[in-house]
């Protein structure tokens, strides 16, 4: 029997979900042009008003919105209230270069836990379950976001954040966790390290995983299911549309259920900007419709991926997205933290090396790795190994400090990089997923 | 007075060193002495050559990144104590050693050569000759 933590909602028909999109987009529309100037500098420009507005089939007449917006009105020139509404900031992983901050009011949190458990239901959570959150807790959304969720279903919480593998599985097993939330990396290496230790998915309570924050393959989700003897369910979100729960898998396993009645979700050729049909591939974008302190509108996600509409098995109405299939700009996502090649690149140019380099990303055992090629230069050459070795480390800090991810540094013989028509191969992934 | 040593970055990888030694080779460079540090990674081929001036233009247009770095070299009698007593002159004179390495000299029959990298080539130099220990001139090199 499926269950449902808002039946009404989660169930409603079509023309139903149709007319609170209509009527919730038109809203934010007028709320984004009166109370964000540079939303109103952004219609302005393409000459449209609010007016112009009245249902989804206008949405397509707005303009995009670019991660680009969000570092350009860095810190909180988006947001749409005042700051004694905003009660939580959170920002994006990783950098400061590319830092961007969001808000949410007190609304926005009740409905960001609604639709984290409207997850944890879909995978078959009850008040009677203890959810292990094994994301990182702070301004990254993973951890607060599910916490709220299962705070909000009534669950038992158990805060964990993430690392020291060792003491999670020792709180899997005396706590009696149910629920495991974390990135798929971190769980397939949770599942390695318990069998490492002589155990199995027997020994530990879990009966199911809800697992974001980066792409895996069906491949992955039979692995860590078998490893830890529970079920493995998908969730997508970013920051700045809300953070984790935009999507969620349900018991069919087939796609994400996108939250349609607080986000649109379009599907766009990423050259021209065109809206495409349904089942064809092009990049996500998404609009918010409820969120108040941070109303973004036609969020081009740069996320590649699919929509399908039809009846689903478990009941549910809300269109589905698949997995993102890749990204249409060059950003990668190494456990779970987003990383540019220019990020990379900024850390090397300050600390004397050339731009001559290259990103190697594998993974091995369950867990992403980065290598970052520099070609040695007559600059930073001495013939004092600990001096070399002394340089190399800086840069690994310099890296872990932008970045928030170690990362390994291998110099290599100048010019041994290849360069493809003049240009290099800045990276080359070998992550299978 | 000090030598030129020649620094070359080499990757550590099959081949690496052959392609050096080649470029070499085929400009006639000849090697008085070669030494090598490593990591698990790449290397630093350390060495003195006959034609300082030659062996770096070559090793420049083939792409190899190297340094040139002031080293002290002393010719030591081949007997037993030979080193022990250049070494009792770097320590008084409280001379830090950064590396060193010995290659067997070519006319001079009785006598080993060691390479020395230190801190201040001019004291170490300057501290071997009020012992009466000689450090090669660059100009000696060629003719090792």
């Amino acid at each position: 029997m499926e269950r449902y933590y808002q039946p009404e909602i989660e169930c409603a028909s079509r023309e139903q979900i149709r007319a609170w999109q209509d009527e919730r987009l038109v809203k934010q529309v007028r709320h984004a042009y009166d109370h964000v100037p540079y939303y109103k500098k952004l219609m302005d420009d393409k000459g449209v008003k609010p007016e112009d507005i009245q249902s989804v089939d206008d949405l397509y007449k707005l303009p995009f919105t670019y991660k680009k917006d969000l570092r350009d009105t860095y810190p909180y020139g988006l947001f749409a209230v005042p700051m004694k509404d905003v009660v939580r900031l959170h920002a994006s992983s990783g950098t400061t270069g590319k830092q961007i901050v969001v808000g949410y009011t007190r609304e926005d949190l009740d409905i960001w836990d609604d639709i984290v458990a409207r997850q944890l239901v879909a995978v078959g959570a009850t008040e009677e379950d203890k959810v292990h959150i094994s994301y990182g807790y702070g301004l990254f959304t993973g951890g607060l976001g599910l916490h709220g969720g299962a705070t909000k279903l009534g669950a038992t919480v158990i805060p964990v954040s993430s690392g020291n593998t060792q003491r999670q599985i020792t709180i899997l097993r005396d706590f009696g966790s149910t629920v495991l939330c974390c990135t798929p990396s971190y769980a397939a290496f949770i599942g390695e390290t318990l069998h490492e230790m002589g155990l199995t998915g027997k020994d530990i309570p879990l009966k199911a995983g809800i697992f974001g924050a980066e792409a895996w393959s069906e491949e992955m989700r039979k692995d860590i299911e078998e490893k830890l003897g529970i079920k493995a369910y998908d969730i997508y979100g970013l920051t700045e549309i809300m953070g984790p729960g935009v999507a969620y898998e349900c018991s069919a396993q087939q796609g994400m259920h996108v939250n349609e009645d607080h986000f649109i979700i379009e599907i766009i050729d990423p050259e021209t900007g065109e809206v495409l049909p349904e089942g064809q591939q092009g990049e996500i974008v998404f609009s918010c419709i409820t969120r108040q302190a941070f109303p973004l509108l036609r969020y081009r996600t740069r996320d590649i991926g699919v929509i399908h509409r039809g009846t689903c098995s478990c009941g549910r109405t809300f269109v589905k997205m698949s997995k993102p299939m890749g990204r249409s700009d060059d950003m990668l996502i190494i456990r779970g933290v987003n990383v540019f090649p220019s990020q990379i690149e900024t850390v090397l140019l300050n600390h004397g090396y050339s731009a001559n380099y290259q990103i190697i990303v594998d993974r091995v055992k369950s867990t992403d790795t980065l290598e970052v090629q520099v070609e040695m230069t007559p600059e930073m050459f001495t013939d004092n190994m600990g001096e070399i070795e002394r340089r190399q480390r800086e840069l690994v800090e310099g890296m872990r400090s932008l970045l928030g991810l170690a990362a390994k540094v291998k110099l290599v013989a100048p010019k041994s990089i290849v360069r493809s028509e003049g240009k290099a191969v800045r990276v080359i992934d070998k992550r299978k997923i | 007075m000090s030598i030129k040593q020649i620094s070359v970055f080499v990757e550590n990888t099959p081949g690496a060193l052959y392609g050096l030694t080649g470029v070499l080779a085929q400009h006639q460079v000849d090697l008085r002495a070669l030494s090598l540090a490593e990591t698990s990674e790449f290397g630093i081929v350390r060495m003195i050559v006959d034609n300082v001036y030659q062996a770096t233009t070559v090793l420049k247009d083939a792409g190899y990144v190297h340094s040139l770095t002031p080293v002290v070299g002393v010719a030591i009698p081949d007997v037993p104590g030979g080193l022990n007593r250049v070494l009792q002159v770097l320590t008084d004179a409280k001379v830090n050693i950064e590396y060193m390495y010995a290659f067997l000299g070519g006319k001079n029959v009785n006598h080993a050569y060691m390479i020395f990298r230190v801190a201040d080539e001019a004291a170490a130099t300057a501290a071997l000759a009020a012992r009466g220990i000689q450090t090669l001139e660059q100009d000696a090199i060629a003719s090792l």
